[in-house]
């Protein structure tokens, strides 16, 4: 077991993954009220990927993500009330209301717009780490996938490129053991599809349980460092679960409910808060405190959000080319 | 007879294709998982059931190999069914599609046929710029592919069976706010038609009048030409007499319908969910004024997607689309004229 860290850290990430379970119940709820429009991929259940593997980039490190990205964005320092007005298609959303739910994101933190074509972000990683090289940087890049990526023609040339040029981007593969409806074990032959096809490519694999945040945050630190010095990429293949559909309308009924049982008794909020405790590094009512501090956060969010003005209608004609000036 | 949905319809339309022919087949990205959806929008769910996983096949999340197989073993005598679970992904197979399926019988000299169809759900349904595009158009231009697009229930199942028959490759389009499956999409219109107990299949390149009017012909596919027919109902109270024809096959596409109705009206107006610049719209307002511009008595309208990429926010992508009142205020002016 990997040593719980000093206090400050460790309730700074405990808060981090609240943040993100409570916000993705939040917009599960206004989802299905009818109060939000659009549509949802959610991450409950795989908040400690986000946070231990974001944690300790820099700002200006990028973050590439997917059609599920709540939790990466959180994580990497998007604003919950600009996360917020983009679900609602608001003026002041991260993406002024054109992105929506499968394309949050905001390059002042370096969370990049996220990508709804799966693996399609994969080559976009590597070309961000590309020009951090070119332009003698020691920023990095932090792109997360699917299990189900790993089938797409964009992951394997990502990843022969990312080892021949030696690129500063650690690809950390959320396998959720699903991809959509369909089982991972029914459309790849391998254990472990992330990790097991690096050795393909020559890159440096782990395999992580991806419901403890420490171990997912121990095995990114490694990750960014080889990543920083020039010893290029790394592939991290985080064993997680869903704790929601796919997306909406999604009981899960091709789940079995023993594996579901198993999964769910491992909850990595449950997880950490237990460790916290059982470790005194916090007292209930510490935890409690920033729980509750959270809970009200996120309900001025949604009020915030709810009230916000709509884009002015002319907006959706602007943006389709570049209109903020020359460099 | 019974009422059917889009999806439905076109459920039923496979599946007797498959059984009428051992060499069909469906495959594609959560196509039949038992407990799951069938595609994204619940058209092949069930299928597995009577046909088996041999011919419902669930494919791993890789659309170059999705169209590649379909190539491949439609060469050898096979009749795929593939399905893209959103339009969009078409760009992600393009080399397949465009590079390979289209020019196989013709690079060949005619030696090989490719009879496959790739099933497109397209249409703006609130989910964002990647899972909103109606990208007909793209696949017009490419000589050598078929491109389908019903918008009722009666035309999804006779045209679906016909796009099985088809010796060529077809790109099937199939709009997310037509299907009434039971996967609910705000703004949905029910495209349900009566369909009849008796096999039917309905020809290419045959168009439908959906209304007859003889002030404005409008030219109208998939979503819109139900608000073509929504919006002729309210012109028809002022006084304005619209015709309403669905083409319902862009390749090939049936001018002769089209043509016979402007020598009724002499105005044309043609509306469509994919973009303004170079839709299908601008192809066949070019072959009215260069066969028949003696026909028309006032410009060529087009009420097309704005061209921006399709926005998230509800009220931008109304805007963005064509709605039915600025369908409704475009003929008013056309009718001035
Ligand atoms: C190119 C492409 N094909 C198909 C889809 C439809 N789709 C969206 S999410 C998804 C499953 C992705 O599975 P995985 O990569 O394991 O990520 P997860 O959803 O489990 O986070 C599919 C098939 C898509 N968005 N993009
Ligand atoms: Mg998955």
């Amino acid at each position: 077991m990997i040593k719980i860290p000093s206090k400050e850290r460790a309730l700074d990430m405990y808060e981090k993954m609240y943040l993100i379970r409570a916000y993705e119940e939040e917009i599960y709820y206004l989802f299905f009220e009818g109060i939000m429009p659009g549509t949802i991929h959610q991450s409950t259940g795989q908040e400690a990927c986000a946070v231990g593997m974001l944690y300790d980039l820099r700002k200006d490190d990028y973050m590439a993500t997917t059609h599920r990205p709540a939790g990466h964005d959180l994580a990497k320092g998007v604003s919950l009330k600009s996360m917020m007005c983009e679900m609602f298609g608001k003026a002041e959303g991260c993406c002024k209301g054109k992105g929506g739910a499968m394309h949050t994101g905001d390059f002042t933190v370096g969370a990049m717009t996220a990508n709804a074509i799966v693996g399609g972000n994969l080559p976009i990683a590597a070309g961000v780490a590309l020009a951090f090289k070119m332009q003698k940087k020691d920023n990095v890049v932090v792109c997360f996938f699917g299990d189900g990526a790993t089938n797409e023609g964009a992951f394997h040339e990502a990843m022969n490129a990312a080892a021949t040029w030696k690129l500063p981007v650690i690809y950390a593969c959320e396998n959720n053991l699903y991809s959509a409806t369909t089982s991972i074990k029914i459309t790849c032959n391998m254990e472990n599809p992330a990790a097991d096809r690096a050795a393909a490519y020559n890159i440096p694999a782990e395999v992580v349980d991806g419901n403890d945040v420490l171990a997912v945050n121990e095995a990114a630190r490694r990750a960014i460092e080889r990543a920083r010095k020039g010893e290029g990429p790394t592939i991290i293949e985080l064993k997680t679960y869903r704790r929601c559909g796919h997306s909406r309308n999604d009981a899960c009924g091709y789940r079995p409910k023993e594996e579901e049982e198993a999964w769910y008794a491992r909850d990595p909020i449950a997880l950490f808060r237990n460790r916290i405790l059982e470790e005194k590094v916090a007292t209930e009512a510490e935890l409690a405190a920033i729980e509750n501090r959270i809970t009200e956060e996120i309900k001025e969010a949604v009020e915030y959000a709810k009230n916000a003005p709509f884009p002015a209608l002319e907006s959706a004609l602007e943006d389709i080319f570049w209109q903020g000036g020359n460099d | 007879m019974a009422v059917m949905s889009i999806a439905d319809a076109l459920k039923s339309a496979i599946a007797e294709e498959m059984r009428r022919d051992p060499t069909v087949f469906c495959i594609g990205e959560d196509e039949d998982i038992p407990g799951g959806m069938g595609g994204a929008f619940t058209v092949t769910k069930g299928l597995a059931d009577e046909f088996g996983f041999e011919r419902v096949i669930n494919t791993p999340i890789s659309e170059i190999l999705i169209a590649g197989v379909c190539v491949g073993a439609a060469m050898v005598g096979m009749r795929p069914v593939a399905d893209l679970q959103y339009s969009d992904f078409l760009f992600c197979m393009m080399d397949q599609l465009v590079n390979q399926a289209a020019k196989m019988c013709y690079m060949s000299g005619g030696q090989v046929k490719v009879p496959m169809v790739m099933r497109a759900p397209c249409g703006a349904t609130n989910r964002g710029a990647q899972h909103a595009q109606s990208p007909e158009s793209y696949f017009v231009h490419v000589p050598g592919l078929k491109v389908v697009c019903p918008s009722t229930a009666y035309d999804a199942k006779g045209l679906m069976k016909q796009a099985i028959r088809d010796d060529n490759p077809v790109i099937f389009f199939e709009h997310k706010l037509l299907y009434g499956s039971s996967r609910k999409e705000a703004g949905a219109i029910n495209a349900s038609s009566e369909i009849p107990d008796e096999e039917y299949i309905i020809p290419f390149g045959k168009a439908a009048i959906r209304r007859e009017g003889k002030d404005i012909t409008i030219v109208a596919n998939l979503l819109m030409s139900h608000r073509a027919i929504q919006a002729a109902e309210i012109l028809e109270k002022e006084g304005i007499s619209c015709e309403v024809i669905d083409p319902r096959t862009l390749v090939p596409f049936d001018y002769d319908t089209v043509i016979e109705s402007l020598r009724k009206t002499g105005k044309l107006m043609i509306i469509h969910e994919d973009h303004y610049n170079l839709g299908w719209g601008a192809q066949l307002a070019a072959y009215i004024a260069e066969h028949e511009i003696y026909l028309l008595d006032a410009p060529i309208c087009r009420v097309a997607a704005y061209d921006t990429p399709i926005p998230f926010s509800p009220p931008l992508e109304e805007y963005v689309i064509p709605s039915t009142e600025r369908i409704v205020k475009t003929a008013r002016v056309l009718a001035e004229m």
